[in-house]
Order: C-alpha cells, then sequence, then structure tokens
C-alpha cells in the first residue's frame, strides 16, 4: 500500500494534469477551490478521475467540506 | 392529482395520496449504477407509519419540531411525512453546512427531534454547541454501520412501532407547517416560518403549468430541504402519484446515465449545472464532422422556427433523436431556480426542443413567483406570475425598475422569532423582495439587479453579508463591515456578485502583508462560495447607532461615492 506522502503527490500529479497546469503548480496544502479557480461540479469531475486512478470508490459524504489536497488524499489513502 | 382546495394540510393531502395511487411506484434510489430500491406508496406508507408512532410514542404531538440533515434519498421523505403525519413543523436543514451552523439552526429553531445521516452525525455530535440546543430530545441516525458509538442518538431503521397504528394529527391551513431558513447561518437566522397554506396553493398553481401524474419520474438533484425541491421533488409529485428518483451520488457521469436509465420527465437545476451541461453539449456538437454538423444545425433551425409559438415535444424528439436520447427520450422540461439563469443559456436549451422552466422566487414567498409558462417561450424574461401571484412594482424610476412586492396566499408568515424583521419584510401583506424589476407590455418580469445587501450564486446559495462577518471577529483592525459589491455601487445585473470587506484601520495603523495574509487565511475558513474577493480601506469612523450597532445603509452610501474599480484591492 502506497504511504499517505504517495498518496498526496499522485493526486497532486492527477489534478495537474486534469487541469493542464505545469509540474509542481500545485502543493498539498493549497486549497482546490481558490487555487484552481474551481466551482464544485468541475471537482466533481476530479474526483471521477481520482476514483478511477486509485480504484475505490469515495461516497460524496466522505469528500462533504474537503476543500485541500491534503484531507483529500486522507480520505483516500483510507480506503485503499 | 388530488384536489387540493379540500385539504387542510400538507400531512393530510399525502395521507390521501398514500391510498389514492397505492399501487404507484413513489420513489427509486440509486447508488452510482447499483439501484438500490424502488417502492410504492403503499409501501413508503408502511415504512413511515411505524416510524410516526414510534415519534409519537416519545411524546412529540402537534407543533413540534423536527429537523431533517440529509441527502437526497428515500429516508428524508418517509421521515418528512411521518413528521407530517403527527403534525409537526419540519425543519428542512442544509446538510452542506458546518457543524457550528447546525447547532445554531437547531438551537434557533427549537428542534426537539432531529433526523441525520451518520457521518453528518459523526461530525455534529463531536463539535462543540451540543449544549444550547436545549429542545433537542430524540436523535435519529439513519445508516450508522454497525457497533459504532452513536453519541446517544438512536438507530432510524429500528426506531419503529409497528404493533399500533399511529394517531393522524389534523393540522389548519394557517398552522405552521416548516421553517426553512433562507440564510442567517452565522449570523442572525432568517427561519421562513411557512404554513401549510402555502404548500398547497403553490403546488396548485404551479402544477397547473407544470403537471405531474402517474408515470412521471422526477429526478431530484438539489436539495430537498431547498424550497424548490422540497416541492418540485417530493410534495407536488405525491400529490399526483408521480415517482421520484434520487441518487446517492451527484457525480456528472452517474446523473447523466440516471436520465437514460430512468427515462426522466422533469429535473430542477440551478443555473451554474445548467450551463455546464451547455457546455459539454457544445463541445460534443463541436466534434461533429463539418457535414453532420451542418445537418445538425438545419434541424435545430427546424425545431426553432417550428417551436416559436409552443414547445412541441413529440416533434423536437423526432427532430434531435440524439440529444434528446441522451436526456432518456421523456425530457418534457429542466426546472431551473436558485439563482438567475442567463438568458442564452436558455434559448440554447429550447432550441434543442429541451424546455427550461425558469421564473424567479424566494424561500419567503413559498418558492416560486413568477415562471416562464412557454406560451411563447421568453429566454429574456424569468416569466409572468403565477396564478394567485399578486406582483406590483413600488417607486418605478423613469426606466420603469422599482423594488418587486408581492402578496399571495404562497408568502410566509414572518421569520421565526424575528417580529421587527417580519415587519420591515411584510408590509401591508406585501412582501418586499429586495430585488428591482419591471413589466413589460406582455406582462413578462424582468429582473434587473438588487436592492438589498446580499448574493445569490450561481449554485442558488443566498449569502447575507452579516452572516459571515463573524469569521472576521477580533481582526486587528478598528472596525470592518462585509457588503455585497453591488449593494454599494448598484450594478444592473443578476450575475457575478461579489462580497467585499470594508476595513478601517486604528490611527497610524497601516495596511501591510501579514494584515492581508490574515484576511486571506479567515477568508479561506468559510465554504468557497461565502468567500469575499475584495478589501475596501475606508479612514473615516464607521457611523453608528445609539446602541453601537454599524449603519450599513449609510456607510454604503459613503462608500458608493469611491470609484469602486479603483478602491477595491482583490484579495
Amino acid at each position: 500500500m502506497p504511504t499517505l506522502d504517495q498518496t498526496t503527490q499522485e493526486v497532486l500529479k492527477l489534478a495537474t494534469t486534469h487541469f493542464k497546469l505545469p509540474a509542481g503548480a500545485l502543493a498539498p496544502e493549497d486549497d482546490f477551490f481558490k487555487k484552481l479557480g474551481i466551482d464544485s461540479l468541475q471537482t466533481l469531475e476530479l474526483l471521477s478521475r481520482i476514483e478511477n486512478h486509485f480504484n475505490i470508490e469515495l461516497p460524496d459524504y466522505e469528500v462533504q467540506g474537503v476543500s485541500d489536497f491534503k484531507t483529500l488524499a486522507e480520505r483516500i489513502q483510507s480506503r485503499l | 392529482m388530488l384536489d387540493l382546495a379540500k385539504y387542510s394540510s400538507i400531512g393530510a393531502a399525502l395521507k390521501d395520496a398514500m391510498e389514492r395511487f397505492a399501487d404507484e411506484t413513489c420513489l427509486i434510489e440509486a447508488d452510482r449504477e447499483r439501484e438500490k430500491e424502488r417502492i410504492t406508496y403503499c409501501e413508503f406508507n408502511a415504512r413511515a407509519l411505524p416510524l410516526a408512532k414510534a415519534m409519537q410514542d416519545t411524546g412529540f404531538a402537534a407543533a413540534d419540531r423536527a429537523s431533517i440533515i440529509m441527502t437526497n434519498q428515500s429516508k428524508w421523505l418517509i421521515s418528512a411525512f411521518a413528521i407530517f403525519y403527527s403534525g409537526g413543523v419540519l425543519v428542512p436543514l442544509d446538510y452542506k453546512l458546518t457543524p457550528a451552523e447546525h447547532w445554531q439552526l437547531l438551537q434557533h429553531s427549537g428542534t426537539k427531534l432531529l433526523i441525520i445521516e451518520y457521518p453528518i452525525w459523526r461530525q455534529l455530535s463531536t463539535a462543540p454547541g451540543r449544549a444550547s440546543a436545549t429542545s433537542l430530545q430524540t436523535v435519529l441516525v439513519t445508516e450508522a454501520p454497525p457497533n459504532v458509538d452513536l453519541a446517544g442518538a438512536r438507530r432510524w431503521e429500528e426506531f419503529r412501532n409497528a404493533t399500533d397504528a399511529p394517531q393522524f394529527v389534523p393540522r389548519e391551513r394557517k398552522d405552521i407547517a416548516s421553517i426553512v431558513y433562507s440564510s442567517g447561518t452565522g449570523g442572525r437566522p432568517k427561519g421562513c416560518t411557512m404554513r401549510h397554506e402555502n404548500y398547497l396553493e403553490q403546488c396548485v398553481a404551479l402544477t397547473s403549468l407544470y403537471p405531474f401524474w402517474p408515470g412521471v419520474r422526477y429526478l431530484s438533484i438539489l436539495p430537498t430541504n431547498h424550497a424548490i425541491d422540497f416541492m418540485v421533488g417530493f410534495f407536488g409529485p405525491f400529490t399526483c402519484g408521480a415517482c421520484v428518483v434520487h441518487l446517492r451520488t451527484l457525480r456528472p457521469e452517474f446523473v447523466r446515465e440516471a436520465f437514460t436509465r430512468y427515462k426522466i420527465t422533469y429535473v430542477s437545476l440551478v443555473p451554474l449545472v445548467l450551463k455546464n451541461l451547455q457546455k459539454g453539449l457544445e463541445a460534443k456538437f463541436a466534434e461533429l464532422p463539418p457535414a453532420k454538423r451542418k445537418l445538425f444545425n438545419y434541424l435545430v433551425a427546424i425545431n426553432k422556427a417550428l417551436t416559436k409559438s409552443r414547445p412541441r415535444p413529440w416533434l423536437s424528439r423526432r427532430l434531435l433523436k440524439q440529444v434528446h436520447g441522451a436526456f432518456g427520450g421523456e425530457l418534457r422540461a429542466i426546472i431551473v431556480g436558485g439563482a438567475f439563469t442567463e438568458p442564452q443559456t436558455l434559448q440554447f436549451f429550447y432550441d434543442l426542443g429541451i424546455p427550461v422552466a425558469n421564473g424567479y422566487g424566494l424561500t419567503e414567498a413559498g418558492t416560486a413567483i413568477t415562471v416562464n409558462n412557454l406560451k411563447p417561450f421568453r429566454a429574456d424574461t424569468v416569466g409572468k406570475p403565477l396564478p394567485g401571484m399578486e406582483v406590483k412594482i413600488v417607486d418605478p424610476g423613469a426606466d420603469g425598475v422599482g423594488e418587486v412586492y408581492v402578496r399571495s396566499k404562497t408568502v410566509m408568515s414572518g421569520y421565526l422569532n424575528e417580529p421587527e424583521l417580519t415587519a420591515e419584510t411584510i408590509v401591508d401583506g406585501w412582501l418586499r423582495t429586495g430585488d428591482l424589476g419591471k413589466f413589460d407590455v406582455q406582462g413578462h418580469l424582468h429582473l434587473s439587479g438588487r436592492k438589498k445587501n446580499m448574493i445569490v450564486t450561481e449554485e442558488g446559495k443566498n449569502i447575507y453579508p452579516e452572516d459571515i462577518e463573524a469569521t472576521f471577529e477580533s481582526l486587528p483592525v478598528k472596525e470592518f463591515c462585509v457588503f455585497a459589491a453591488n449593494y454599494i455601487w448598484p450594478k444592473r445585473s443578476m450575475v457575478g456578485e461579489q462580497l467585499i470587506i470594508a476595513i478601517h484601520l486604528e490611527s497610524g495603523q497601516s495596511f501591510t502583508n501579514q494584515l492581508q495574509q490574515e484576511i486571506s487565511q479567515r477568508n479561506n475558513r468559510l465554504l468557497n462560495y461565502k468567500r469575499i474577493h475584495g478589501i475596501v480601506l475606508n479612514d473615516e469612523d464607521f457611523p453608528r447607532t445609539a446602541s453601537l450597532k454599524i449603519k450599513r445603509n449609510e456607510l454604503a452610501d459613503r462608500l458608493s461615492k469611491l470609484d469602486r474599480d479603483r478602491v477595491i484591492l482583490p484579495l
């Protein structure tokens, strides 16, 4: 099983690719709403991509209120 | 449809609907591609009554308040029916609020019984604030895993008394049916007290334009605590024997799939989602090979010409088969609400043969005030007043624009525990909406801005500046005040609204990076749609009342003399 740090890096990589950003543009503590200027719907699209990548299901309630990559990675980690 | 004129309460109408439509499917619940359940009105009734009896056994009685904090699902509606059956007052709360906000509203509403999903309760029960909700006696938690600590709550699934029948508790039309919070989280709660009459009248008016019948399938996406979904995703369809489809996830790919799988008839969306849908479709159309695209555009033009005076769903479905097929082939209309929708988006869907039922409403007015009646379709207005609605424009300027006032049996009785605010809002029976607009010669209402200090986001969230000031409490400045930018600098627009914070520094204090960072950090604690977008520095004392409250109107007036484009420091 990957470590939390590895999962976080994977999430950042996925988000960077999904939103076509240069490598290293995102950090674990970044608020994705603010940093990416995205709305709740675009976040759902990113979550679908993350689910497919990790082959997990993240119920909506698990990600309710989450707005930074680090916390998101923790939620993913708990389901790996 | 039931003849709602004969009923005095939501509970009485729903009770009869259970018998009248017993064998019809009333609910389908799906989690991603898995259908979890499909139940008839008879089965719905059989689940709700033992719950109602168990509630009554705890002493829950007429006019007692019960809150629901749940995502859209069958247990939401079953619980609501049990509450109305027992004569209770429903307090539907937004599940997306923070624990502090939930505790505040549970306290303010005087909630006696709380019905809540386990993941939300897990957070709420460990957050401070429980002691403040002094009226709360019973907490029912749905879908809790086995062997977890329920923090004093009981399992919804086991909380039932199937041995004895519950007593149906009748209510009068003038009795309070629900307390709906239109805003006020974190600040001054605005709990709209809605009467049974408000819902009964609104349902008759809305279904006269957008009817339901057995076999209709409504896809419930907007949260059920929202006035629109409560009406068109529960009370409306249930009094007509229709079926409500719930999804346990709102991921776009599963929502798309639900349209085709369940042959959806109606769906309600907020403008943000509708626009996103438009973008997705536009991208797909752009990918078509040139010849196909030309043919497609030709078919759209034909459809547009043939539906100019009224929608012709059968024709549009044949002409634009693929587009309609993607929506399940039976979609009659998309209901859009919660915020202003841009005309271009409305026109886009209408040209494809998918009417968007846009309108204008406020929780305080019992959901909708005006709705586009599609006779003919107009993208440039918010429609005509619904039957039973009196709407007038007060103090119109030279351009005919003034404040919109509404009088109707659907208007709330007032704000809970706020007689002064109620008196300011409802004057001689007329609800002052705080919105600006005018009527055209065809009787359509055009909205053009707001008079009130608030914003509505594209996601349909009403944000009152006062409510988020607590986040900036004890900010190291002399004083501050949050405003809707358009309230200070009036703009004839209903979209792209933003909040700003006006700051008065201490004498000799300068605006440093450190202070800006602190404001930014606090701002980030707010949910994304509640955040402020800029700072306005002001070097004079804020005007205050004798009790030292900021005179917002006067301060706004002072700030309005400044150049908006130059004074707002972006955050």
